[in-house]
């Protein structure tokens, strides 16, 4: 408990719980929106206080792809690997921006400024191939385009 | 239906119309709708000018859209330094703006209103009777063009059991791919025994390259939330969940917020118009896992549980979400009811074919004129929507293949264009209905890659539950693997059929189940390119990285540097007037020469299965211009 987290946001999800018997998955997605992933000390907590078996939490969290257990970058870049994307090339721009962050899919850089994933689809066919960086979408991109937009060389973004 | 919207303009005013469905969204119409709005107020417009948002209008390939109604006057690509023109010519003096209308790429001719251009001209929209032509945050909008009609007409006249008959006499099938026919699940449903009974709609639409449900949620949400209500009266449930992906932030908020609209007016909520019948409903995101479309997974997840099917029987209808008898139904089922229940059950039955009646909706992707969202009447072919409606292969390339219903679906090849697409038509053939993606595959797509590709995704979503689906999805990977790293040997493609016909008969869900069929259709259609990619090293769409490299053809290259400057490992050499070479111990394929080499010159060459001529020694690279070139 002493890992210097501050355990204060978390009073609201705990007090929807006793009230409104909240769903864990719910609780989960709500304690991610406070600290953007899902602390280790948070979960301990989380488990004192509503008697959920650690075990169980711990089989949520790992079982749907949006709950991170690690701490992730400002900048979160999705490549988009859906099938059209994937027909149009994402494989190739995935791999330009692999090379240029120097991270792999499901990395972050060590300075905690990029994370790198992959998502199965975002749904904007028509622009890809795809890549999110966080709420921004960028269309039609090529491999360059792609690192040039991840670039720390220059300022870009 | 968007005839009926050109009279619903009053009195000689217009309505600007800004398409904000995601694809829109994306490239930049969220600030074209407030420059919009900024321009027509500051013309002084705005008495007889309205502007608003609509949901997705289905040719995300020509977005941003804006459209003038009545008229119906699409404006394509717009961009934001556009909007001053369309204000000051189109809305202030009724002065179309020439080169921003619709183009045909054919001809060249120009195409102002929508309803003339190929791609919509040949649809039928049912499904999306609305999407992009009403804004889906005002439920005054829903109801001006008879929303909620259907359940005031159920609720003032019709039993449950009516409603279930004339459901039935639709022959409306679950849109969410398997096609089960829907008035017989309700009646299940209402025959359950159970005190609390649920009704479930699946919106979440995992597969990859499908986009059809989300565009329905968010261009019109209450046509879901009123197919649901009636689903609720005819089966006698008082609550029910919609359950939609939480990579849709859109979707969600246009959802919830259609819900508090709904409740307001009383069409959601207690004692619902009145007629002492009592619905709500509950928002559900999910939290990513592909397995979470199946339907008991669905419900263990909404119950706050690891999304893991169930072994059926007890089927969801007797034994669902907390136990209770549920039923459920996709987006798209439950916004056909109220068109069903307005304009009755014949009429409905009386579009597609005897077996599948109704509209097919599809997200249109890949090598493809234009992407985008399309409706058709069941048995259309997939050559009307690929030609006719899609405008054929992107940059005219030979069409490969298409690939229906994504990760549970099947590639068809060219000779299978002339089939009907309705759920019997397309499971004969091995693809299926599916979620309803249709990507189209040119000569540069490698099947065995995509075959790959979509076992990469199933083995990764594979919840671990069975043993055929966790280890098989898994060897059948690996198998895949082997071959487009050109380690294949020829009893590889046998071990793989073989695999996926077991895996296929003893998955526990449908997820398992059809895992194996992208992988069976290529086989099928395309086995000479498995055996090519093991006997010959060859991937003849120059995709497998370890069969191919890359050449500079020494007679087309203008050694202009595009190709050298782009390569992130410095593998090219070359100068001013000296032809380029590839080292290729160098060379990490990463492709970026290709798209780099300017398409007059075409330099760069994929060679696969063949041998690599030797480059030229430096002497002899001096690049000799002929006349007119520098």
């Amino acid at each position: 408990m002493s890992s210097g987290v501050d355990l204060v946001p978390l009073a609201p999800v705990l007090r929807n719980y006793r009230e409104q018997a909240t769903s864990l998955i719910s609780m989960l997605q709500e304690i991610q929106k406070i600290y953007s992933y899902l602390p280790e000390d948070v979960l301990k907590h989380l488990s004192q206080e509503t008697m959920i078996p650690m075990s169980r939490i711990y089989a949520v969290a790992t079982f749907y792809a949006q709950f991170y257990l690690k701490q992730r970058g400002r900048k979160v870049v999705r490549v988009c690997r859906g099938t059209a994307c994937h027909v149009r090339g994402s494989s190739l721009v995935l791999n330009a921006v692999e090379r240029e962050l120097g991270i792999k899919d499901g990395e972050t850089t060590p300075d905690f400024e990029y994370t790198l994933e992959t998502v199965a689809c975002i749904g904007a066919c028509a622009l890809a191939p795809a890549i999110v960086i966080n709420e921004n979408t960028y269309g039609k991109m090529t491999p360059s385009e792609a690192a040039k937009l991840v670039s720390r060389k220059e300022k870009k973004e | 239906m968007s005839t009926q919207m050109l009279n619903s303009s009053p009195g000689g005013t217009q309505t600007v119309i800004v398409c904000q469905g995601t694809g829109c969204v994306s490239s930049g119409s969220v600030k074209i709708f407030e420059e919009l709005v900024k321009g027509i107020a500051q013309e002084g417009l705005a008495a007889k000018i309205k502007a608003k948002i609509s949901g997705c209008h289905g040719c995300c390939e020509q977005g941003p859209i804006v459209i003038v109604e009545p008229e119906g006057i699409f404006y394509c690509k717009v961009k934001l330094e556009d909007v001053p023109e369309i204000v000051a010519s189109q809305l202030k003096n009724n002065h179309p703006v020439e080169r921003l209308l619709y183009k045909n790429p054919l001809n060249g001719e120009i195409i102002p209103h929508y309803r003339d251009i190929p791609f919509y001209a040949k649809q039928q929209r049912l499904v999306l009777r609305n999407c992009g032509h009403i804004d889906p945050e005002k439920i005054d909008d829903y109801i001006a063009v008879g929303g909620y009609q259907g359940l005031k007409q159920v609720l003032a006249k019709m039993s449950p059991e009516q409603v279930i008959e004339e459901v039935r006499r639709s022959g409306l099938r679950g849109r969410g791919g398997a096609g089960f026919p829907t008035g017989q699940k309700w009646e299940g449903c209402r025959k359950a025994d159970g005190d609390i009974k649920y009704v479930i709609c699946n919106a979440d639409e995992g597969d990859p390259g499908a986009f059809m449900d989300r565009s329905v949620l968010e261009g019109d949400p209450h046509s879901v939330i009123e197919g649901m209500v009636i689903s609720a009266y005819a089966i006698g449930s008082t609550e029910g969940y919609v359950y939609v992906r939480a990579e849709y932030p859109l979707a969600v908020k246009r959802l919830r917020l259609a819900i508090k609209e709904a409740e307001a007016r009383g069409f959601l909520g207690k004692n619902i118009l009145g007629k002492g019948f009592s619905f709500q409903i509950h928002v559900n995101e999910g939290a990513g896992a592909f397995v979470c479309g199946e339907s008991t997974a669905l419900m263990r997840s909404i119950e706050g549980k690891p999304g893991k099917p169930r072994q059926t029987p007890p089927r969801s209808v007797e034994k669902g979400l907390w136990g209770k008898p549920t039923s459920l139904n996709n987006v798209k089922t439950f916004a056909c009811v109220p068109v069903i229940i307005t304009r009755g059950a014949g009429w409905f039955a009386g579009i597609g074919t005897p077996k599948s009646t109704g509209t097919a909706v599809f997200a249109l992707t890949g090598n493809i004129m234009n992407s985008g969202l399309v409706e058709v009447p069941m048995g259309a072919t997939l050559r009307e929507i690929i030609f006719a409606v899609g405008g054929g292969v992107l940059g005219g390339k030979p069409f490969k293949a298409v690939q229906i219903g994504g990760p549970s679906g099947g590639c068809l090849p060219e000779s299978a264009l002339d089939l009907p697409v309705d759920f019997d038509s397309l499971d004969e053939a091995g693809a299926m209905m599916g979620s309803g993606g249709m990507v189209v595959m040119d000569r540069d797509t490698c099947m065995v890659d995509t075959a790959r590709f979509f076992l990469e995704f199933t083995q990764a979503e594979s919840c671990g539950k069975c043993v055929p689906c966790r280890i098989g999805t898994k060897r059948m990977f690996e198998l895949l693997t082997k071959i487009t790293e050109g380690r294949g040997v020829a009893e590889d493609v046998e071990i793989l059929s073989e695999l996926a016909e077991g895996i296929s008969t003893t998955a526990l869900c449908g997820l398992g189940q059809s895992a194996p069929n992208p992988i069976l259709s290529t086989i099928r259609y395309f086995r000479d390119e498995y055996d090519e990619h093991i006997k010959n090293h060859r991937c003849r769409a120059g995709v497998c990285k370890s069969m191919i490299t890359y050449f500079i053809e020494p007679a087309k290259c203008q050694a202009c540097g595009s190709c050298r400057r782009q390569c992130p490992t410095d593998a090219i050499e070359g100068a001013k007037n000296l032809i380029h070479i590839i080292h290729q111990e160098k060379c990490v394929k990463c492709g970026n020469c290709v798209t780099a080499c300017p398409p007059r010159f075409s330099a760069i060459k994929v060679i696969s299965g063949e041998p690599v001529p030797a480059v030229l020694p430096a002497s002899e690279r001096t690049l000799v211009r002929t006349k007119g070139e520098k």
